[in-house]
């Protein structure tokens, strides 16, 4: 057993900081024109030596029961304020690094072909460096508080990053909305960390600190019960927000503004994974709360089927894959919630796989047809082949179709929701249930639609958009972008073996991943793993009828269920109601402008009259001063009276 | 040492008014001295050991005997990091003012005494050398407003003048009454002083020096001069106006109502921090509505500045739970906005000059066009917004752990704010900087090497601390420590 120092730790972290300053503050200002590769390159060696220290890593906490902690060193001390900065390595931090310098640096690969020849070349790489650099920082902190910096790190690397292309409108509001929606939930995260702080006389008399996060676990046992909740809750807000999860989903779905590959990194290593890894950094704390573990449940399994049902109608495909997330974390969410964070972080792991690969084969769709809109693709399997076929495995990951790795971890989800029992374990059960017919579903669809039938002429049918920038050119992408889609492609095919469910295979023991992470691994059930399938084929089938055979015309089933469609189209009209209501109307048109009014009209007013007051009052005075000592006697009576008085109000 | 400190941007202005001619000469000169300034700033913040604590670097003698008024200059672990704050940020104006064309030798000369004023704010410990500094500061505020200004630039500068000569006067009253009541101006005296034994109610001579200070700070209601001042002010008077004139404000309830009236303050928590959260949800909700660049970010001055007031709130709490967290992010704040929202106004400046209209709806897709100013710019508005790992994001966390455990309602209120921050930091630079290219706007270059010097070291000064916060924190630790152990002693 190989051991870590702690320097490795934290180059994982500062390799990719250090490009991004290299490139922030060497490569862009000073060699941008002749050298602009050099961002790149920069980039792949940060995140691949990352990614090398990761495995190591790896290796090191294999066999580890405990996490290893070193001394972490004090950051900002003030009385009784003591925060401290350091790393935690236990089994999870462990495979979360494995995942986003894997999938980080695959992105990065990708990046070449599909950024090249773009102005913004370095600004690009500086950015997913730093956005990596962080994503590592949340993974890697040993306390609440530095977690939190690197948290909203990771929001301002989306921000910079959807926002890329900043001179196209929708982008930029794209990147706005998506910092400010994250923030109400950071809100509840950032309550949370003053609530610790607000108990710290028990963490103190304990011999805890009250922002560490292993003495946060312990002090789950001795904290009050409603704290516990309180706590847990709050921090749960704040991954509702970064997962995307109801209410504050709307952010994700536009958030495909941003480059395809950035896209694909939020979607599968970084941003949205982030709450998901949060929840579970956080477990002993929910597991003590049972309120807290039915919120995660129930939100959970609300999004897996809500989000689910917008992707059946949307025409963009970064649109359905990014519904497609949103529902997919919510079966993580729900996984933490009834009590199986090892299977919540199973499903991420393979989930990062194909998600990335389905976002990058998108991107690489996009390479060749100019399009996102699925409406003008078509028949793309024989122009594209690797692409069609990778992303196929991808497809059928997600579905949850036997033997992809998909299926391993959706089912050990539906497995621990059955055998959780009790009411809400029960209804979870049957919304992940649901939610796995819709997924074949919309996933088929978008399949069939992209590269089944005939092609419809991409970007030129179109017509806008896009179509002046990427001419239509049906050809496989460059092998910069085709090898990431391959290895991808394999690791989605092979990724579930890690928690091989039925027995030893290839010197991975059973569950292994699952008993790696501390979780205790349910018997495999085999007739739920048959009706899952069933249900998945269903999906599968029915998409076949619509969008294959073209059984059953799309457009006459649209027409049937309209109100249906009308209402997902429009996404249940819940942005109008944000933006449109609650924001514009009530907030922006309602309040704000009452209040400004009154700061302009009452306020300053005000503070107008007393001076003109000011100025009047001395000529107005004038005439008192007629030399009278009966008038002066008056007056100064008036003023002792006034003194008394402040006596008599203020007291002794 | 502090006596240079504070006196050498004066000398410099005798120096202008009185030899230079030439509006080069002038201007290099101007620059060299805040410099030099800046240098002695840094080598007062560096000399004072906060180890050891207490007054350092004290220069005092008898000024006025028999009248026991003294010449009293001191450094403690509150006023060190304001004095480097002014000397950066007074080093940030000069060099901002490159382009000022107009009566050139008064100008500088204006810019340079406002400096001495400012640094004598924070240096004096004797009350009437405090007051006489505090008015000094009036004379060439007023003047930069009303001559090198915009818009409506005379009221705007005689609207500044009437709000704080309100506050001042009230101010003498309560310096007076101390002085009858325990026969001295020393503050740090005053500071230890039972005040028992005052001719009329403690409280009200809290308040008389309470409403000079809310006045300056501002806070609402007290606040409409600042949106006028801010806005009509040249690009270096809004810098120092922000960036370390408001701070006098914080500085004197920290420094009198607090360390001076412990008791009273304790009894009045409610209301600082009833003040700063109307003033952190009022202002922001206000900003968001402006249509002015400078007057929203003039108006985000309203909002940052409630933090200080819920910083200082957190006073309140029970004896044995006072903790030093609080205060130090009312006084973190301090620093931080000054430098942050200094940047803030640069960058306004710089779009102003070269667009000419500060007219929201007018501007867009300037990103484009200065790459350099967009960055500057996004960055300053992220750590106006409290983003971690810049410097707002410090005090304001400070602030709220301080405050949450004496008040947690009205601070869950405040935590609030962040998201309305976010909103109308990220919304302005959506409207100002990113869209398209606009055409009207072709003409316009990025900052020149002179342009981005004081924008580079206020963008160095806010990553630094953001960064690693204890540089700072451990100096105010060494001022606030004293005051927070006298009122755990008071009692309740």
């Amino acid at each position: 057993m190989s051991s870590i120092y702690e320097p490795q730790a934290w180059a994982i972290l500062f390799l990719p900081l250090a490009s991004f300053v290299i490139i922030a503050l060497l490569i862009r200002p000073f060699l941008n024109q002749r050298y602009s590769r050099l961002s790149g390159y920069v980039t792949i060696a940060a995140v691949g030596a990352a990614f090398i220290l990761s495995l190591l890593v790896l290796k090191s906490t294999l066999g580890h029961e405990e996490p290893i902690g070193w001394v972490s060193h004090p950051w900002l001390t003030i009385g009784d304020l003591e925060i401290r900065v350091g790393i935690l390595l236990d089994p999870l931090t462990a495979i979360m690094l494995v995942v986003v310098t894997g999938v980080s640096l695959l992105v990065q690969v990708y990046s070449q072909g599909y950024m090249k020849g773009d102005p913004g070349y370095s600004r690009y790489f500086a950015f997913m460096s730093l956005f990596t650099a962080s994503m590592l920082g949340v993974v890697l902190s040993s306390s609440i508080l530095q977690l939190y910096v690197f948290w909203e790190m990771v929001g301002l690397c989306s921000y910079l990053l959807i926002g890329f292309w900043y001179h196209r409108p929708a982008a930029a509001a794209a990147a706005k909305k998506a910092f400010i929606v994250t923030r109400i939930g950071d809100v509840g995260f950032l309550l949370a960390i003053l609530y610790l702080f607000l108990h710290r006389d028990t963490f103190l008399a304990q011999g805890l600190n009250p922002f560490d996060i292993t003495d946060i676990w312990a002090a789950a046992l001795v904290l009050p019960a409603f704290a516990v909740t309180w706590l847990s809750l709050g921090i749960f807000a704040g991954a509702v927000g970064k997962s995307g999860q109801f209410p504050l989903h709307t952010w994700l779905p536009d958030a495909m503004e941003g480059p395809t590959p950035v896209s694909a990194l939020i979607h599968a290593a970084t941003m949205v994974a982030a709450g998901v890894f949060l929840v579970a950094r956080f477990f002993p704390l929910f597991q003590e709360s049972e309120t807290a573990m039915h919120t995660v449940a129930l939100i959970g399994g609300f999004t897996a089927v809500f989000a689910a049902t917008m992707g059946l109608v949307m025409y963009d495909i970064k649109r359905v894959m990014a519904y497609s997330t949103v529902s997919q974390l919510g079966y993580m969410m729900l996984a933490l919630g009834v009590g199986a964070p090892a299977v919540a972080m199973f499903h991420l792991f393979n989930h990062a796989f194909f998600k990335a690969l389905l976002f990058l084969g998108a991107g690489s769709v996009n390479h060749a047809t100019g399009t996102f809109d699925m409406r003008y693709m078509g028949g793309l399997r024989r122009h594209m082949p690797i692409t069609y076929v990778t992303m196929a495995i991808g497809s059928l990951s997600l579905a949850g179709i036997f033997p992809l790795s998909g299926f391993w971890s959706k089912d050990e989800i539906l497995l621990e929701a059955w055998r959780g029992g009790g009411l809400v374990n029960q209804l979870v059960f049957w919304m992940a249930l649901a939610g796995v017919f819709l997924t074949a579903f919309y996933v088929s669809r978008m399949m069939f639609m992209t590269f089944h039938g005939t092609f419809r002429g991409g970007a030129e049918a179109e017509g806008h958009g896009q179509g002046a920038e990427h001419p239509v050119h049906l050809a496989e992408s460059p092998w910069v972008m085709v090898l990431p889609l391959v290895v991808l492609g394999v690791l989605a095919l092979g990724s579930g073996y890690v928690a091989n469910p039925l027995g030893d295979l290839a010197g991975i023991p059973a569950h292994w991943f699952v008993e790696f992470l501390g979780g205790h691994a349910e018997p495999a059930s085999l007739s739920l793993a048959a009706v899952s399938t069933l249900v998945a084929l269903l999906g599968v089938g029915l998409a076949v009828l619509m969008y294959q055979t073209r059984t059953l015309s799309p457009d006459a089933v649209g027409r049937a269920l309209r109100p249906a469609r009308e209402l997902l189209s429009h996404r249940y009209y819940l942005d109008s109601l944000y933006e449109g209501v609650l924001v514009g109307r009530l907030f922006y048109r309602g309040v704000a402008r009452f209040l400004d009014w009154v700061d302009r009209e009452v306020v300053d007013r005000t503070g107008d009259g007393v001076g003109w007051l000011g100025r009047n009052l001395g000529r107005g005075l004038a005439p008192i001063q007629t030399g009278q000592l009966q008038a002066y006697g008056v007056v100064i009576s008036l003023g002792i009276l006034a003194i008394i008085g402040a006596y008599l109000v203020f007291g002794r | 040492m502090l006596t240079a400190t504070v006196f050498l941007p004066l000398a410099g202005a005798l120096v202008i008014a009185l030899l230079l001619r030439r509006p080069r000469a002038i201007r290099g000169f101007a620059i060299g001295v805040t410099v030099a300034d800046l240098a002695l700033a840094a080598v007062a913040f560096t000399a004072y050991d906060p180890q050891k604590g207490g007054l350092q670097l004290v220069e005092r003698f008898n000024w006025i005997s028999s009248l026991n008024v003294q010449y009293f200059l001191g450094l403690d672990g509150l006023n060190a990091p304001l004095v480097l704050l002014t000397g950066l940020v007074g080093m940030c104006a000069a060099l901002a003012s490159w382009r000022i064309e107009v009566r050139v030798r008064e100008y500088f000369a204006w810019l340079l005494v406002l400096q001495t004023a400012v640094m004598g704010v924070f240096t004096g410990l004797d009350f009437v050398l405090f007051f006489i500094f505090w008015e000094l500061e009036l004379v060439p505020m007023y003047f930069l407003i009303s001559i090198w200004g915009s818009g409506r630039k005379e009221y705007s500068a005689m609207k500044f003048l009437v709000f704080t000569l309100a506050g001042s006067a009230f101010m003498l009253v309560g310096i007076l009454v101390l002085y009858f009541s325990a026969g001295t101006f020393d503050m740090t005296v005053l500071a230890t002083k039972d005040l028992t034994n005052v001719v009329i109610p403690v409280q009200m001579v809290f308040f008389f020096f309470f409403l000079a200070f809310a006045i300056k700070l501002p806070t609402w209601p007290l606040h409409s001069w600042l949106p006028d001042a801010h806005t009509d002010a040249p690009t270096a008077g809004s810098v120092m106006l922000a960036g370390v004139l408001i701070k006098m404000g914080g500085y004197g309830l920290i420094r009198v109502c607090v360390a001076i009236f412990p008791g009273v303050s304790r009894e009045y928590a409610w209301l600082i921090v009833a003040l700063g959260v109307i003033s952190i949800i009022y202002g922001a909700i206000v900003t968001l509505r402006q249509s002015d660049l400078k007057r929203l970010v003039a108006f985000s001055s309203i909002s940052h500045m409630g933090l200080v007031l819920l910083g200082i709130g957190s006073v309140g709490a029970v004896a044995a739970n006072i903790s030093p967290v609080g205060l130090n992010g009312a006084a973190m704040q301090m620093f931080t906005h000054g430098t942050i929202t200094g940047l803030l106004f640069l960058v306004v400046g710089l779009v102003y000059e070269k667009a000419h209209t500060r007219y929201i709806p007018d501007l867009g897709g300037l990103a484009t066009r200065m790459p350099f100013v967009a960055s500057v710019f996004v960055l300053a508005g992220l750590a106006s917004l409290g983003l971690p790992s810049l410097s707002g994001f410090v005090s304001e966390a400070l602030v709220f752990l301080g405050a949450f455990f004496v008040w947690g309602w009205p601070t869950a209120i405040s935590v609030f704010g962040i998201v309305l921050t976010a909103g109308y930091i990220l919304w302005m630079v959506q409207r100002v900087f990113f869209g398209p290219a606009l055409a009207r706007y072709e003409h316009i270059g990025d900052a020149t090497l002179v342009e981005k010097l004081p924008l580079v070291v206020m963008v160095i000064a806010i990553v630094v601390v953001g960064i690693y916060p204890a540089i700072l924190t451990d100096v105010f630790s060494a001022g606030i420590n004293p005051i927070v152990e006298r009122l755990r002693v008071l009692g309740p």
